[in-house]
This record gives C-alpha cells, sequence and structure tokens, in this order.
C-alpha cells in the first residue's frame, strides 16, 4: 500500500452523508482536561526535584561575598569557577588539603575492578544455573537471591573479622571482595533470567555441535548477553559509586573512596564554611553516575523492565 | 534403498524425571537409510526419546546402540548424529557460514575441509547466496533450510529432526517436506523424525511409530498404520476427517458373526480377525473415505439414513449422518454434496473396518 493510493481514495469519501460513516483516516489529536492536568502534575514535579539541582549550580559557581548576601535563587553577579577547582584540589578533609580529586582515582580504583569481576562471576553463575542444572541448583539459586534481602549492616561485623582474619581488612582488595559479594544476588538473578528466555533449544544444537562449558559460554551465550551486560554495568557502577558505608568500613584510610571524602570535605568543621566548594564537589561526586544515566538512559528502562530494580 | 544392518538400536530404554515415568522399557530398531516418524500426541514421550537418542537428556534404564556402538553414556558430539530443531536454534551472532561451520571448527577440522563441506552442503540446500548473512535477516524456510545443512556439515550417520516444520505455514511446510525427502533419497541417511502432523508421518515415513503414553503403540509401514492399526488410539489419532466409531456387539448366528448396534446389523463375512473372536461388546471403526455414496447395491453392506450436517471442505465435503443411533460421517467429493436433511443411500464393504475390543481397544 503506497501513500499515492490513500491519497487517490480520499476525495471519494468526502463526499458527505455516505450511510453508516463511522471514522476515518488519522485519528484525531484531542486535547482534554485529563492530559492538560497530567502534564501539569508531570512540570510541577520536575520542577520540585529541579529546584535543588538549580540551587547548587548557582551557588557553586559564586563567590563566598555573594553567598553570604543570602540571595539563594539569584544568578551569580560575578560566575567564577574557583569553586569547582578548589573542591577538586584544594579543599580539606581534616589536615589534608588535597581537595576531592584522590578520591576520585580511589573510587575508579574500587569501581572498575569491581564492576568487571562481579559481571563476569554473576553471568557465569546465570548461564550454569539456567543451562547445566545439577542436584541442588533451584536451593543454591534461591539462597543467593535470598542473599539480596539481607541487611547489609547485619554482615558488616562479620565480614569485618573475616577480611581481617585473612589479612584483606581496610584494604582494596578487601573492598572488591566486599562489593563483588554483594552485587552477587541481584546480578545473578538478572543474568539467569536472561538466559532463562533464551531457547534451550539453542543449547542443544551447540551441544551437539560439540560445544562444552565454556565454548558455549564463551562463542554463543557471552555475545547474546550484550544488552544484560549494559543494565548490570549500570546497576554496578552506580551503585558501588555511589557507597559510603562500605567505604568508609573496609577500603581503608588511603583507599577511601570519593564519598567518604565528599562526607569529610562537608563536614569539616575549622574556619568558614565555604557552600560553594561543598556544592561544586557533591556535584563532581554526583557527576558520573548521572552522566551513566544520561548515557545508558534507553538499557537501564530496558533493565527495570527485565526485573532488575535495586533501591 | 540399502537396508542392510540395523543404524540405531534402543533396548529396554526407560526414562524418569523423579517419580514420573516418561518412557517405560522402549525398544526400537532402526535399519540403515531408514526414515522411521514418530508419531503422537503432545505429550507422549516422542521428542524425550530423540532427546534421549541425541544424548541431550541421560536415560535411567537400558542402552542406546548407534551403528553397533553402545553410544549409552557418550556424549552428544561422539554419537555420529545431527539434530535439527523446530526452533532452528540456529546462532544469533553467527552468519549462516559461521553456524554451518561452528561444529567443525569445535572438532578442529582443517579450513579447507570446512570450505569443501560447507560448500556442498550449500549447493544441495541451496543456501549458497544467504552465506554471509545472519539469521535474523532470513526467512523461517530459508532458517530451517540453514539448520539442517548444519547438521549436513557435520557428515553424520544418524539425522534426528525434532518438529522441524512445525514453525512454518502450511504452503512452506508442504515444500519443505518435499525437499525433506529428496534430501533423504539422495543421502541415504538414516533419519528419525518426531512429528504431531499426520500428513508428514503418512508421507516421509518407512516406518511410522505411533506413541502414546511413552509407549510405542504401533511400528509399521504408513499403508499397514492406516489400514490395519492395531489398537483403536491408532485408529483414531491416523487419518483425517477421523475414522469413526460405533459401539456395540459382536454375534454370532450361524456360521456368520454379525456386528449389531441397535437397528443395523453389519455382515463381517468378508473381515479378517486377528484371532477367533468371541461375542460381546466391540467398536466397529470405518474410515470416512472408505464409505460409498448413492452408489446403488451391491455392498455388502448398505443402508439408507438422514443428512444431518454438511461439511465442505473445498476438495471434498464431510457429511453427517446417524447409523445405529451414533455419529457417522461419509467424504464425498464436493461434486455430489447433498443438502441438508436429505435421505441418502450408503455402503461399505466391512473388509475395510477395524474391530476393536470394546475393553482393552486392541484390534480384534
Amino acid at each position: 500500500m503506497t501513500a499515492g493510493q490513500i491519497t487517490a481514495i480520499q476525495p471519494a469519501q468526502e463526499a458527505p452523508d455516505q450511510a453508516g460513516v463511522g471514522p476515518l483516516g488519522p485519528k484525531p489529536r484531542r486535547i482534554s482536561a485529563g492530559r492538560i492536568g497530567l502534564y501539569a502534575f508531570l512540570i510541577v514535579a520536575a520542577l520540585f526535584f529541579l529546584i535543588p539541582v538549580y540551587i547548587m549550580i548557582v551557588t557553586s559557581l559564586k563567590g563566598m561575598p555573594e553567598i553570604r548576601l543570602g540571595h539563594l535563587f539569584n544568578l551569580p553577579g560575578e560566575p567564577t569557577f574557583q569553586p569547582w577547582a578548589d573542591a577538586w584540589l584544594h579543599a580539606c578533609t581534616g589536615r589534608d588539603c588535597n581537595g576531592l580529586s584522590p578520591g576520585f582515582y580511589n573510587s575508579v580504583k574500587i569501581t572498575v575492578p569491581s564492576v568487571v569481576i562481579s559481571i563476569i562471576c554473576a553471568s557465569i553463575n546465570g548461564y550454569a544455573l539456567t543451562f547445566w542444572p545439577y542436584k541442588g541448583a533451584n536451593f543454591l539459586f534461591g539462597l543467593l537471591v535470598f542473599g539480596a534481602f539481607v541487611p547489609y549492616q547485619v554482615v558488616i561485623y562479620p565480614l569485618i573479622i573475616g577480611l581481617s582474619s585473612v589479612g584483606l581488612f581496610a584494604s582494596l582488595p578487601g573492598i572488591i571482595i566486599v562489593h563483588t559479594i554483594f552485587g552477587m544476588p541481584i546480578l545473578t538473578l538478572l543474568f539467569r533470567n536472561f538466559y532463562a528466555a533464551i531457547p534451550v533449544e539453542l543449547f542443544k544444537a551447540a551441544r551437539v555441535d560439540g560445544a562444552g562449558f565454556w565454548r558455549i559460554f564463551f562463542h554463543i551465550m557471552l555475545p547474546m548477553s550484550l544488552p544484560i551486560t549494559v543494565v548490570a554495568v549500570i546497576l554496578q557502577v552506580t551503585g558501588i559509586w555511589n557507597d559510603f558505608l562500605f567505604g568508609i568500613v573496609f577500603a581503608g584510610r588511603p583507599n577511601w573512596p570519593m564519598t567518604v571524602q565528599l562526607n569529610n570535605i562537608v563536614n569539616t568543621t575549622t574556619g568558614v564554611r565555604e557552600y560553594n566548594v561543598n556544592m561544586a564537589a557533591t556535584i563532581l561526586t554526583a557527576a558520573v553516575p548521572l552522566l551513566i544515566y544520561f548515557i545508558s538512559g534507553r538499557w537501564f528502562v530496558r533493565g527495570i523492565a527485565a526485573g532488575a530494580v535495586k533501591g | 534403498m540399502a537396508q542392510n544392518g540395523t543404524s540405531v538400536s534402543i533396548q529396554d530404554l526407560s526414562l524418569s524425571f523423579g517419580v514420573i515415568s516418561v518412557l517405560h522399557t522402549l525398544n526400537l530398531d532402526v535399519a540403515e537409510g531408514e526414515f522411521v516418524v514418530l508419531l503422537g500426541p503432545s505429550g507422549c514421550g516422542k521428542s524425550t526419546l530423540l532427546n534421549c537418542i541425541a544424548g541431550l537428556l541421560d536415560i535411567s534404564e537400558g542402552r542406546i546402540f548407534i551403528k553397533g556402538k553402545n553410544v549409552t553414556w557418550e556424549e552428544p558430539k561422539d554419537r555420529g548424529i545431527g539434530m535439527v530443531f523446530q526452533s532452528y536454534a540456529l546462532y544469533p551472532q553467527m552468519t549462516v557460514e559461521r553456524n554451518l561451520s561452528f561444529g567443525l571448527r569445535v572438532a578442529g577440522v582443517p579450513k579447507d575441509e570446512i570450505a569443501k563441506r560447507i560448500a556442498r552442503a550449500a549447493e544441495i540446500l541451496q543456501i549458497e547466496p544467504l552465506l554471509q548473512r545472519k539469521p535474523s535477516a532470513l526467512s523461517g524456510g530459508q532458517r530451517q533450510r540453514v539448520a539442517i545443512g548444519r547438521a549436513l556439515v557435520r557428515d553424520v550417520d544418524v539425522f534426528l529432526f525434532d518438529e522441524p516444520l512445525s514453525n512454518l505455514d502450511a504452503k512452506l511446510r508442504a515444500e519443505l517436506r518435499v525437499e525433506i525427502k529428496l534430501l533423504h533419497r539422495k543421502l541415504q541417511n538414516t533419519m528419525i523424525y518426531v512429528t504431531h502432523d499426520q500428513i508428514e508421518a503418512m508421507t516421509l515415513a518407512d516406518r511410522i511409530a505411533v506413541m502414546k503414553g511413552g509407549v510405542i503403540q504401533q511400528l509399521d509401514a504408513p499403508q499397514t498404520i492406516y489400514n490395519r492399526p492395531v489398537n483403536r488410539f491408532v485408529a483414531g489419532f491416523l487419518g483425517s476427517p477421523a475414522m469413526n466409531f460405533m459401539d456395540g456387539r459382536l454375534e454370532k448366528d450361524g456360521g456368520d458373526w454379525h456386528f449389531a448396534a441397535e437397528d443395523v446389523r453389519i455382515p463381517l463375512a468378508t473381515y479378517a480377525f486377528e484371532k477367533e473372536p468371541t461375542p460381546g461388546p466391540a467398536v466397529f471403526g470405518m474410515r470416512p473415505e472408505h464409505v460409498a455414496f448413492n452408489s446403488g447395491a451391491g455392498w455388502p453392506f448398505a443402508a439408507t439414513a438422514n443428512v444431518e450436517v454438511v461439511e465442505p471442505m473445498g476438495s471434498d465435503t464431510l457429511v453427517w449422518l446417524k447409523l445405529g443411533g451414533q455419529n457417522f460421517t461419509v467424504r464425498v467429493t464436493s461434486e455430489r454434496t447433498p443438502n441438508n436433511a436429505d435421505t441418502v443411500s450408503i455402503g461399505f464393504d466391512p473388509m475395510r473396518a477395524s474391530l476393536f475390543d470394546a475393553q482393552t481397544g486392541s484390534r480384534l
């Protein structure tokens, strides 16, 4: 059917008063009261949540004298990027005045290996649980998923004892292990559900073709797993980057992630409270997850649809 | 067809999942180069049996031989089998060529040998122009052809087909059915083919194994199964429209046996009994296409009846009557379609009938 045919038919159908004439052509756009209300609500809600962001950005671009005037919503009179530079390089946490940058690199050092290792482990877990079921596989899976409901605070103390007994407490490998363990339930669930939706005949065909456990995984399953891997990366990067509790407990002072450093900068009580620097530091810390959301919003929604809702 | 020796031999095979028994001490011998179809309703264990032969399911009891070698606990790849699945099961990230060569690459076959085998398979299946495409860019029929090619390149002794045509539309199904038959004639391989479609079974098979509840009911040539079903289940499962069944009694008066249902008495002088019959309740089966319609006298059994419903099906028409107080269908060519409530005469030869025991359902 081409557009030409449709237009050719139209004049005849515009003839008035054909018996039993019903709707014809494109659906008319209606602006109903409900629609207007819905959009009004959405806009108001968006504004409500954007106000703090606006204040943060505006404040971070003002100098301290301007902030003291107290005009919270005013645009900066003399925009300055000095607070951003200070936050990155010179802000003080206690006696050290190196800014946020060491925390940033620490966070990278924690996040990248944790994300990679946890996703590799979880994808193998999900693959094995789906395609190579063994006695007790379902029980193990149930146990793993149950792990997602254990409150973190309950296991912190036993974990400290355990890690310090093997000499990994307060170290980079220690915090990576902790993040990997706590990512396992939700990621395994994610990958298992993804693989369960793949027709089992694909696996059978590969077996008939002579492929074994690892070859099926690397040559057939892994190339198909890109969508779910992206979802897992988003979940893990945002989760681990935003983590504060594990970072402060398990990383050790030299490896404290950005979130801990930010807390220390904001809570340093000596001298003047530099609101502009605090605001800039907060935006800098939140920038990485924010960037991830913006770049991969489409995939993230898909992940939520796949049942990967994490608080 | 070279039918020397046994290609696949299944001996006392049982399979159970926990307490649920799926296959019960099943025996099946498939000759070299034979085309055997496993036919049955869903849940009868036919696909399960095929998976057992392929080595994708571990059996509970029994032995499986392929080409005289005991492969009961061998890996699928070591059994000399190729398998074609209903959902095609092509590797979505690989081109057709990579799909075909995957098994060979796993086995470490040299590159020039792989190229040679792919060229041959592609020529046989006429998929040469598709080799560089991804499966997602193929139609259903093309995909299934590639799936068959994947079994073809591996140079196997036995082809296993698991409902390969069920995902295709009716027209393509008919086309590929013929192609599979031609392929079998060309390759002369042993083929075991699972389907629930009786037309596929009848057209393709050298022998059909009709299964129900994990047990092979009858294993015979298609015509034998059609004409002399061993029990009521097989009789009802094969044939479309389905066979007429009439409940009644087997009676002997004088020296002749009769089948009686209400006012109907069918003489059984021409019927070949399996064994010496005894009087008692029985089921009389007659295929709708074996009943003569308005064709005069001369039949061992003749009757008149009123037409109840007429179902035109294009090439012919199914006429529903009442005979002996029970529904009875007759297949009529479409030119002779009667009107509703017409009185018509029918006749048939009980030689073509099937009589079943009312209790056990087995053939009398």
